[in-house]
């Protein structure tokens, strides 16, 4: 739960950042020209901490993941710099990187049913991570398996580890990823859409699996999402992203406290209450996101925006504000809305 | 003891749903398999059976009705029909399996590639195959075989190579649909090689579609090397095989139909038997029924 606040807040300047992301941009060839996934996004994530990535769907949060690790789409360009612990990725070879990957980042994906190969058990697919990347021999990877499986709450593991992974559920394969992720201690964990596919009543299990094992073994993580409430209580800070930029940024409680850029506002008016009366039609946000093979020179979001007025059709504002709460809004609401 | 009695115990209960998988595909699937069984145990073992030569030929008892000496008769040289079906056999099922064996390696692997890796080698790989595909296939096995010899290697190596694009199709359409999966890009993002990928995630992923449509193209390559055979240019005379049985048989077509109707029997139950395998694996190996 809250595990913002156990946490001393950072104390030193972005010198200790253990990622750094400076004017990242992805570009991936479309039929209707270059779309531009994601649009000069700067961020910076310290050890031992988390970050929550939110927008809806095209906001292009996957893509700024994917950038970090550089798995991008085959014929995608990848522009700006990533910086890792004390890397510059954005600057490795293929070869390095790939070394880099699974060790010291490791990444969940949405899907539990496709991110695990149908037709290999999940023991070997764990076992043979574990050689691979930490070069233990079969039978010391064998039991460091089936102490991950444990940990990561998998029942009777000793006999799991020969079942195939359409014999578990949902919820179980995802618990699996999350070990197959976990196993060689990675500095930072990406967590894309952890929880979408499953069951809402598993959905808690696992970020709260996730965010245990990420305190005890402190690592960073990024946990990308399209729902502002799974990121309520297991983030420090929030980047809030649409249509490839980020539109906001603050630690977790300040933005709750008080959402300055109006896209926010109406992600957090768009999630169901449970207090409601039935039948209360939901809040969606007006028109759909932007094409994003057409830049329009304004704010993304103003044609969609409440608040919008001649300006934010004319130029794109800048992401601004103190160090802690950034936003990019030339009509934010005000401090304390 | 206990460590014996539990591998005992595990053995007996594989073997038995082993057994029990096998007998949910019906009966039907069971022939097949016995079918294919009997004729490749025969044509291996021919040497070791009391059958005849297949090739001595005895002017006295031409095209003679089955009978104790010739159990399925003489042909019109007066040879042991069924020692040159048997023998035949030998040399059809060789040709069978050799053939889109090439076809299976060659055209697996070019698959796999082109749908992995997509871009200029995909290009480059289904421009070739439609190539090879516009090449009418008998024609380009007459010229050959008349311009190379007629031998049996030369007769396999060209069905082969005839086979290679159905395998490439086969193979690049199954690639593309596993590599679009998740857990090929968690590979990826867990640090694994291309080669690991390939081998270990896509390979095992796409090996049994393919190895379905290698038995089906057993069938049809049977059918293949019959025709060519048959049109005498197949393994070249005395030795036996089923399609150049059928060939010599049509001499005879009015006073012994059974000798060129045996071979094509034979010909007919095998081919159907390789489908029927061959289906009943694609269906279960279907992706599109497929959750596991």
């Amino acid at each position: 739960m809250a595990v913002a606040s156990q946490r001393a807040p950072a104390a030193g300047p972005a010198a200790t950042a253990l990622l750094r992301l400076e004017d990242v941009a992805v570009e991936l060839p479309s039929p209707r020209g270059v779309l531009r996934a994601v649009d000069g996004v700067s961020l910076e994530l310290e050890a031992g901490r988390t970050l929550g990535i939110v927008g809806e769907s095209g906001s292009g949060k996957t893509m700024l993941s994917r950038a970090i690790a550089r798995l991008l789409p085959r014929g995608a360009k990848l522009s700006g710099r990533v910086d890792f612990d004390g890397q510059t990725l954005s600057a490795l070879g293929p070869e390095a990187l790939r070394r880099l990957r699974g060790r010291a980042l490791a990444f969940i994906f949405q899907d539990p049913m496709t991110s695990l190969n149908p037709v290999l058990s999940i023991g070997s697919q764990l076992i043979e991570t574990l050689r691979e990347h930490l070069g233990l021999e079969t039978p010391k990877a064998q039991r460091r398996a089936v102490e991950l499986l444990g940990e990561v709450g998998i029942p009777s593991p000793e006999q799991r580890l020969k079942h195939y992974p359409h014999q578990f559920s949902g919820g179980m394969r995802q618990r699996v990823a999350i070990a197959i992720a976990l196993s060689c201690e990675p500095k930072l964990l990406i967590a894309d859409e952890p929880t979408t596919a499953l069951d809402v009543t598993v959905q808690a299990q696992i970020l709260d699996l996730l965010a245990r094992e990420q305190r005890q073994r402190r690592m960073a993580m990024i946990l990308i999402t399209h729902d502002l409430g799974v990121v309520a209580g297991r983030t420090d800070e929030v980047a809030v992203m649409y249509a490839g930029r980020v539109v906001e940024r603050a630690p977790t409680r300040r933005l709750f406290r008080g959402m300055r850029m109006p896209y926010t506002e109406a992600l957090i008016a768009a999630i169901p209450e449970l207090e409601a009366p039935p039948h209360t039609p939901l809040k969606a946000i007006a028109g759909l996101p932007p094409d994003p093979t057409r830049r329009s020179p304004g704010c993304a979001f103003a044609p969609r925006c409440p608040r919008s007025a001649a300006r934010c059709r004319e130029a794109a504002p800048p992401l601004a504000g103190d160090g802690q709460h950034q936003f990019a809004c030339w009509n934010p609401l005000g401090p304390s809305a | 003891m206990r460590t014996g009695e539990a591998v005992a115990g595990s053995v007996v209960r594989n073997a038995t749903e082993a057994w029990a998988r096998l007998a949910a595909f019906g009966w039907l699937f069971g022939l097949a398999l016995a079918w294919i069984a009997v004729i490749v145990i025969a044509a291996g073992l021919a040497d070791l059976l009391p059958l005849p030569s297949p090739t001595d030929m005895d002017m006295l008892a031409r095209r003679e009705a089955p009978s104790f000496a010739h159990w399925l008769g003489t042909d019109r040289l007066g040879r042991d029909m069924l020692a040159r079906l048997v023998y035949g056999a030998r040399i059809s099922l060789t040709v069978a399996i050799l053939a889109p064996l090439i076809g299976l390696l060659i055209g697996g692997a070019l698959g796999i590639l082109a749908g992995y890796f997509r871009g200029g080698l995909e290009t480059l790989v289904v421009g070739g195959v439609d190539v090879l595909l516009a090449f009418p296939p008998l024609v380009l096995a007459l010229a050959v075989m008349a311009y190379l010899g007629q031998t049996l290697a030369n007769l396999t190596y060209i069905i082969g190579i005839l086979s290679i694009p159905a395998f490439t199709r086969v193979a690049r359409a199954a690639t593309l649909s596993v590599a679009k999966r998740e857990f090929i890009l968690a590979a990826r993002a867990m640090g694994a090689t291309e080669l690991r990928i390939l081998l270990r995630e896509l390979l095992p992923n796409v090996i049994l579609p393919l190895l379905a449509f290698f038995l089906l193209a057993v069938a049809v390559t049977i059918v293949v090397e019959g025709a060519l055979s048959f049109l005498g240019l197949g393994v070249p005379p005395p030795a036996p095989s089923w399609g150049g049985m059928i060939g010599e048989g049509r001499e005879s077509l009015e006073t012994a139909p059974r000798i060129a109707f045996l071979p094509a029997l034979f010909m007919f139950l095998t081919v159907l038997s390789f489908n029927i395998v061959g289906d009943t694996l694609r269906a279960t190996t279907d992706p599109r029924q497929g959750a596991a």
